[in-house]
């Protein structure tokens, strides 16, 4: 290949969590970084549940929990299945450090900061509007303005991955393969917060809420708390939404004004709105991660967790493997796909695509069975405690009599061994 | 809250062309229309009199929704430019 002005050893295309580890990891092993965002800073374009799990993010930022922009640290988990106008809620609490909130805006923002200290040179308000191929192997990316050339292009251009489809790595994403979140972030002061949720200083809970407006569908709300805001949001399946001709924020609208969630965040103001696509494939989903000169790393390799709500921190370590393998790509100078698939490698020995193999059936399941698991079972979970805590003066034989009879009346017995088979099945896959 | 209310608490710097761009055609031949109800910012509506899809592309999130739900693959999407779209400070 011939010497070009404009080329570097890595380009990484996209700011996020996975884009920054990847880069920043290079930067520190003395590599020449270019690291390309197409939002006026890092984090602009970007939003999520809300919260960062502490031991990737350690990996990556060994001082982040006193450097970083945190929010609070998470010591309560919600699980909330909501029936129409009832709800049963279990709730895990434990001060261990696994999480915290962060607003992306600003927590982003200061990865990049942190990348940029190390070395990487950022390029903001850039898109990258293709890649530059020669003899079968990426050399470089096309930006708005210029091109800039290469030895390995990192493409981590979010759940989209335009550029990842454009060379072939990725197919056409279904609609059943793609959540859709909508977000609100309300703003409380930091007191009425802690009183509603049980806080407090700086302690945090996250609320997972099943059912509600989305029961029988493939579709979660969440809430998190943030210093002096309340963050409350859904994803939902976008087939659920198309087939369903639902419009997404009138479904979060919805789930405000559950009893059991409105009095969370009631007087409150609206501080933003946002949305975003999760990728939700799954294992089976996960494209082809490597080529000639390339490697794909975060959501735009669809790696995302959906079952335990993890994303950022398979994005983040998914970067830092592919900035390790760049690393020995680039000492010995070879950026074949033989060389490059050493990441994939390490992804599969990693935790990442460990637990992505485990859940590999769970979406094929849900999206036959979602009307059983998402809301038949769902609401006779509400009912039984509703008839556990009735004192009505009929004898409490009775109820649990009626409540028994009333799920092989309600559901007949072959659909309930078939939900009981699937479940045997899907256990089956994930613990052997 | 209507949707209105919700896109007025985000910063946008939009630019003076669309960088959605459906092929109208296929939009007249189009039935179920998904971009009309799933876009989260209501970017899409029909409009029966000029018997085309109003693309109101300055309110778009940027989430890609409407690429993935097109019935027909007729939507050309791209990223806006680098200066240009939606700034979430809060996501």
């Amino acid at each position: 290949m011939s010497v070009r002005e404009n080329k570097t050893d890595v380009i990484v295309v996209g700011a996020g969590p996975a884009g920054i580890s990847c880069a920043i990891t290079l930067a520190r092993a003395g590599k020449e970084v270019v690291l390309i965002e197409r939002g006026m800073f890092a984090g602009s374009k970007n939003m999520f549940g809300g919260a960062i799990y502490t031991s990737a993010v350690k990996e990556i930022f060994p001082n982040f929990e006193t450097e970083a922009p945190l929010e609070r640290r998470t010591i309560e988990h919600n699980f909330a299945i909501l029936g129409e106008n009832d709800s049963t809620t279990i709730t895990y609490r434990k001060d261990y450090n696994v999480s915290y909130s962060v607003i992306r805006g600003k927590f982003d923002r200061w990865c990049a900061q942190e990348a940029k200290k190390a070395g990487v040179y950022l390029v903001d308000e850039t898109v990258v509007r293709g890649l530059i191929k020669e003899d079968d192997k990426i050399i470089g990316v096309k930006t708005e303005l210029e091109e800039y050339y290469a030895d390995i292009v990192v493409l981590a251009d979010g759940v989209n991955s335009l550029l990842a489809k454009e060379i072939g790595l990725r197919k056409d994403i279904d609609t059943k393969d793609v959540a859709l979140s909508v977000k609100e972030v309300i703003k409380l002061d930091k007191e009425t917060i802690n009183q509603r949720y049980g806080l407090k200083d700086n302690q945090g809970a996250i609320v997972e809420i099943f059912g509600g407006p989305m029961l029988g569908m493939l579709g979660l709300g969440f809430m998190y708390t943030n210093v002096d805001s309340v963050t409350i949001g859904l994803g939902i399946t976008l087939n659920e939404l198309v087939e369903n001709n639902y419009r997404p924020f009138e479904l979060l609208d919805k789930l405000k004004q559950h009893p059991s969630v409105a009095p969370f965040i009631e007087g409150g103001t609206l501080k933003e709105y946002s949305a975003h696509l999760i990728p939700e494939g799954g294992y089976k989903k996960i494209p082809q991660l490597c080529d000639n000169g390339v490697m794909i790393v975060g959501d735009a390799g669809m790696l995302v967790n959906n079952l335990h709500w993890e994303g950022t921190n398979l994005a983040m370590i998914s970067g830092k493997l592919a900035g390790e393998t760049a690393i020995d790509a680039l000492n010995k100078k070879d950026f074949s796909k033989k060389t490059l698939s050493a990441y994939e490698k390490k992804l599969k020995k990693s935790f990442v695509m460990k637990d992505m193999y485990t859940y590999r059936d769970l979406m094929d399941v849900m999206h036959i069975r979602k009307k059983a698991f998402l809301s038949y079972y769902m609401k006779k979970i509400n009912a039984f405690f509703e008839m556990f805590t009735s004192v009505d003066g009929v004898p409490k034989k009775e109820h649990y009599q009626k409540f028994i009879k009333s799920i092989f009346t309600d559901r007949g017995i072959v659909e309930l061994f078939k939900d009981a088979w699937a479940i045997v099945k899907l256990l089956w896959s994930i613990l052997l | 809250m209507n949707l209105d209310k919700k896109l007025y608490t985000l910063k946008y710097s939009p630019d003076t062309k669309s960088h959605l761009n459906p092929n109208q055609e296929q939009c007249k031949l189009c039935k179920g229309r998904p971009c009309e109800f799933i876009c989260p910012a209501g970017v899409y509506e029909w409009n029966e009199d000029k018997n085309e899809l109003i693309i109101n592309y300055e309110n778009c999130l940027e989430c890609g929704a409407c690429r993935i739900a097109c019935e027909r693959k007729s939507l050309a999407w791209e990223y806006p430019k680098g200066t240009k779209g939606v700034t979430f400070k809060n996501g």
